[in-house]
């Protein structure tokens, strides 16, 4: 008991905590953002690797740091493309679509890695963004800027979807098509803008892991980060402020494992504690299941003039 | 632009269609080879070649086809009933697992009796582990409406991590050298080779034979006619007095199941033990090969094959050009939405607005 209390007085504790849940933040509102037009994009975990990928290598190449998360971004986007074709135009199931989308980018980006590096087995390295040291704010100070980011996002996306005219047509599409269409809104351009800005953000996530959290690129490196954003997205009721909470509650409990384990005496083996945030994503998606109140056309194709 | 829907499909248009999707991969995949800095022509050929080229390749290739084939019948038969089962690689470690809990050597973790009694034994706690797998994530979607895709993801990571605690516990091969490794299997639990001296194994004749059950479930009883309905309209079925809730059930039970088996028939066939890369990710190409296959039981031996033959090539061809043997992810996924939009296309054709 004294351990936890250790753990949780510690500054580096919460330093670790903010810095698992920014990748989370910039994927939970990516997947918000997707399913609010009524879209599910299981692209997101291989559109992660292919941000982390793509961001990375740019910046390898020798582009400065912020145009490696613009070209991550630009990679996003181009999945989210290929998504919104796919389940838009041609109105595909967005379960396979996504899972489709997910081989497809991850198969590329591991491809790509390996043709570019063909005898390499240390990854190569660059400098990564530097923490904030000029915050005087003590947790915040210790991150890089892409966490400020995250951050910031959080409320400009509230105020987007629900202070924006842009924002109403997005949850419009999300909850009623045909009617929206009724009201002069395109709900293809809507829900293909909504993937792409969604998909960007996915691919900022991937970024983060490779040009902030480490300094290089691995396989495997995502394991299932864009899945728990999934689950997060239905935790957080489809509202970016409790996405926000979500994410830095699952982070807690990352940070957490990650400390106990590492207290040497741990009495239980070393997978529990690593299984205990895939235990809480499906306790908290029971939980909430019930008060849970999707898009109401959500995973539901359109077809204009078809019912 | 919009779709309009055809008013008939040729059949020839349907065989057609993921041919021509799956040639029209090749070729966009060829732009990767020519990044790799390898000659086009010679890559497919070597990638033909060392999956369907020789006796050794064609063994090899239906070898690692028999856990595709059982992957992919799981797949078709949830996604037959909207029941998107993502975790065929949790259900398949599980039922690996229950095989070896089962038929390890004595003295290990298995039971000592004959051969005849255990090996039946064997595979219905394998069946059963995988099909309880599935049984927790279908219950919540029918009771809760928990999205099964998510809770099915999930529940892989948290199986591959038992796994991982038990093969460093439990059920951890003593004599491994420190390798995390599961005893192995009773040497006369194991499947007999097809052909001698390759690794192709009796577990072949299983999954054809099972793609011929769910064959002729889908077409000759009644939960099949339910999955059907189910799958086009739960709302509909319910209605026209389908029991939804029992059919899904069903649908999970046999899902899982069907995975368990795919775990199972690996140890006995190929492995005799567990370990945590006994599957690069089976389990997720099976739904590749399911959609490849069109939903239909027996277009899944066809579809495993292919995408078999596909991997196996890879590997030698890497060996002889150097392109990454990725490409061969890169084809199967590729593949997978050309062939979702060629099916699409025999379907409806596109008008310009």
């Amino acid at each position: 008991m004294s351990d936890l209390l250790d753990i949780l007085a510690n500054a580096s504790f919460w330093v670790a905590t903010l810095r698992i849940a920014t990748p989370l933040i910039f994927g939970t509102l990516g997947v918000l953002l997707c399913e609010r037009a009524g879209v599910l994009n299981l692209g997101i975990e291989g559109i992660m690797v292919a941000g982390a990928f793509a961001g990375w290598l740019a910046v390898y190449a020798g582009a400065p740091l912020w145009v490696g998360v613009g070209v991550a971004a630009l990679t996003g986007m181009a999945f989210g493309l290929l998504h919104a074709f796919l389940t838009v135009g041609l109105a595909l199931s967005q379960h396979v679509s996504g899972l489709g989308i997910t081989l497809l980018a991850t198969a590329l980006s591991y491809y790509g890695y390996r043709v570019s590096f063909p005898k390499v087995n240390t990854p190569p390295t660059i400098t990564p963004f530097a923490p904030m040291e000029w915050l005087p704010i003590p947790v915040l100070g210790a991150q890089t800027p892409l966490t400020l980011l995250a951050l910031a996002l959080v409320p400009a996306v509230a105020w987007v979807l629900y202070r924006t005219p842009v924002g109403l047509a997005v949850r419009m599409v999300g909850e009623n098509p045909q009617a929206a269409e009724g009201q002069g809104v395109s709900v293809a351009a809507t829900r293909t803008g909504a993937i792409v800005a969604g998909s960007a953000l996915m691919g900022v996530a991937g970024s983060f892991l490779t040009l902030s959290a480490f300094n290089a690129f691995f396989f495997n490196m995502v394991n299932g980060r864009g899945w728990i954003c999934v689950a997060l997205v239905v935790f957080a009721s489809w509202r970016p402020g409790k996405a926000l909470l979500g994410a830095l509650l699952f982070a807690f409990f990352d940070a957490l494992q990650l400390r106990l384990q590492q207290s040497g005496d741990a009495v239980l083996p070393y997978q529990l504690y690593l299984m205990l945030p895939y235990l809480l994503s499906i306790l908290a998606l029971v939980l909430v299941a019930r008060k849970a109140s999707y898009p109401q056309a959500l995973m539901k194709p359109y077809r204009k003039g078809e019912r | 632009m919009r779709l309009e829907r055809r008013h008939e499909t040729s059949r020839a248009a349907l065989v057609l269609a993921p041919i021509g999707a799956v040639a029209f991969t090749l070729a966009i995949s060829a732009l990767l080879v020519l990044w790799a800095g390898a000659p086009v022509g010679r890559t497919y050929a070597l990638l033909l070649q060392g999956g369907f080229g020789s006796v050794f390749a064609w063994s090899e290739t239906l070898t690692r086809a028999i856990p595709l084939i059982l992957t992919g019948l799981a797949a078709t038969v949830a996604f037959k009933a909207r029941l998107f089962n993502i975790g065929a690689e949790g259900q398949l470690y599980a039922g690996a697992l229950a095989a070896v809990a089962v038929g390890g050597m004595h003295g290990g973790t298995g039971f000592e009796a004959s051969p005849w009694l255990l090996f039946p034994l064997m595979m219905v706690a394998a069946a059963l582990a995988g099909a309880l797998m599935l049984l927790g994530p279908a219950l919540m979607k029918n009771r809760l409406g928990v999205d099964e895709v998510v809770t099915t993801l999930l529940i892989n990571f948290i199986v591959l991590l038992a796994v991982s605690a038990l093969l460093d516990g439990p059920m951890k091969d003593p004599t491994a050298m420190g390798w995390p490794q599961s005893v192995s299997l009773q040497s006369d639990l194991e499947l007999n080779k097809l052909i001698a001296q390759t690794r192709v194994h009796t577990g072949l004749l299983w999954a054809v034979s099972l793609a011929v059950i769910v064959w002729a479930i889908f077409k000759h009883t009644v939960l099949g006619f339910d999955i059907r309905a189910v799958g086009a309209n739960a709302r509909a079925a319910a209605f026209a007095g389908v029991p939804v809730t029992r059919t899904v059930v069903m649908v999970a039970l046999l899902s899982g199941a069907l995975a368990g088996l795919a775990g199972a028939i690996e140890v006995a066939g190929r492995t005799s033990y567990v370990t945590l890369d006994m599957s690069p990710g089976y389990g997720y190409t099976g739904i590749v090969i399911a959609m490849l296959a069109g939903l239909h039981p027996l277009g899944v031996i066809a579809a495993g094959v292919f995408v078999a033959g596909v991997l196996v090539g890879a590997d030698t061809m890497s060996r002889a050009v150097g392109v990454p043997t990725y490409i061969a992810d890169v084809i199967v996924a590729a593949s997978l939405i050309a062939v979702l939009v060629a099916t699409l296309l025999t379907q409806y054709r596109v008008r310009r607005t």
